[in-house]
């Protein structure tokens, strides 16, 4: 094998070139928190290093002309944190992506990483898939855009083809009452991989639930968006009733495995406990929104 | 492969270094920069003991290729204190004894200053959340989140 070459091309067409003449060889770098561990385990080694952070498109979080946002999929989660807008817009998917690691890690980690490194445990995902975030996603063949939950494939593999990059996630615009929240279970306060991951967004109007989503993760090979569990939400004022069926939604939707971190019977039961959680604090928010 | 060359700022001082693609900024920092404040103990990004500021944002430089220094200003454990004189926060760390064999300390303190100069206030939770990635096996991280509160409420006294 010859050795790593590196290179941090100004634009995503040449970045798209080198990964393409890489010819599986090549890895994007973003925050590089994976792809370093990854790299220092012997488990990769590139034959190219592509830095991504030259790119603007990549590095930037922009409000878009319907109201809605895109953040850059290359933006470190520190920076996404000190964004006073989008936090506003979306505590939700803003609190997920800053779960990911230290502050160290934050200062370089993305979100775009923790999407594309395909853990199923990905704190960032979850709370994007329930936001309704779409990926936008630039390669040989030009630009497509695919929903958040779309992107993963299974525990370390995407959908994306050779030389694709993913570039940003756009949220849409948020109608009045609507907010989101993030929850995660993990045995200590901090610095650890989520057993449960739970994303809930959802609009009020006059108390009602009009519109909801849900994502969930660490309960299955890819993060889900569990759609019985939204649906057992709108239309509810969020009773008693309509929570629990929520919560219902959400166990008969897992399909977790039993590891050091939980139990199948745990992380089901667990999920329930967070949709709850979640929404509530989603609602809360709303009603302040 | 021939090395690759390098132009940053490093405390201030423009400087220029030869590395490998694969190399980390710990690497260089520690090899042909001479700089060896910064610790290798993990270098998974677990433990803090490399941190340094990017940009003056905190960062693993275990977890940082040497390349992507690049025009970036690095700030490490030697550029804390100034003309010879330490940091309030060293000195408050000697005072207070918040080290025993002294690995984590560099990182400490960076990630320290990191904290202090965003936030001259912070609360006993928001010191240990944000030292969370800095990992001591010898304090139990009491003496050092003390001397961080105190270094903090003497700059506030001191900036008053």
């Amino acid at each position: 094998m010859t050795e790593t070459q590196y290179l941090a091309p100004h634009s995503l067409d040449e970045a798209v070139s080198a990964l393409l003449a890489a010819n599986g060889t090549g890895r994007i770098l973003a925050g590089g928190t994976d792809l370093l561990v990854q790299m220092q385990a012997g488990i990769v080694k590139p034959g190219l290093i592509v830095n991504i952070k030259k790119i603007p498109e990549m590095t930037s979080i922009e409000e878009t002309p319907d109201g809605g946002f895109r953040i850059g999929a290359a933006v470190a989660g520190a920076v996404v944190g000190e964004h006073e807008r989008l936090g506003k817009a979306w505590p939700g998917v803003v609190e997920a992506i800053n779960l990911i690691g230290s502050t160290q890690v934050q200062g370089r980690a993305s979100a775009g990483g923790n999407l594309c490194n395909a853990s199923p445990a990905a704190d960032s995902v979850p709370a994007l898939v329930a936001a309704g975030a779409v990926a936008t996603i630039h390669g040989p063949n030009g630009r497509r855009t695919v929903p958040v939950e779309e992107v993963p494939a299974g525990p370390g593999r995407t959908n994306l083809a050779p030389g694709e990059i993913l570039v940003s996630f756009t949220l849409p615009p948020r109608p009045p009452h609507s907010s989101d929240a993030y929850l995660r279970m993990i045995p200590r306060t901090e610095m650890d991989i989520a057993v449960v991951g739970c994303g809930v967004s959802l609009t009020l109007e006059n108390g009602k639930c009009t519109a909801a989503r849900v994502g969930l993760g660490a309960v299955a090979p890819t993060v889900l968006l569990v759609k019985d569990a939204a649906d057992a939400l709108i239309g509810s004022k969020l009773e008693d009733d309509a929570l629990e069926a929520a919560a219902e939604a959400c166990r008969a939707a897992c399909r977790p495995i039993d590891d050091k971190r939980g139990t199948i019977a745990y992380r089901t039961k667990v999920a329930g406990v967070l949709l709850k959680r979640a929404a509530a604090i989603a609602a809360d928010r709303a009603g302040r929104a | 492969m021939a090395k690759m060359h390098v132009s940053t700022t490093i405390n201030g001082e423009p400087t220029e270094f030869l590395c490998d693609a694969t190399d980390t900024l710990l690497d260089a920092l520690r090899g042909p920069l001479g700089l060896t404040g910064s610790k290798e103990g993990c270098a998974t990004g677990d433990c803090g003991a490399c941190s340094v500021t990017v940009d003056g944002r905190l960062t693993c430089s275990c977890l940082m290729l040497a390349a992507e220094a690049e025009g970036r200003e690095i700030g490490t454990i030697e550029g804390l204190s100034q003309g010879g004189k330490l940091h309030p926060l060293q000195q408050k760390f000697l005072e207070m004894a918040a080290l025993q064999c002294g690995i984590c300390t560099p990182g400490f303190l960076v990630a320290s200053k990191a904290l202090l100069d965003r936030n001259l206030e912070p609360t006993e939770t928001e010191v240990r959340y944000w030292l969370a990635g800095n990992l001591c096996r010898c304090t139990g991280y009491d003496k050092i989140v003390h001397a961080v509160l105190e270094t903090a409420a003497e700059m506030r006294g001191a900036s008053r």
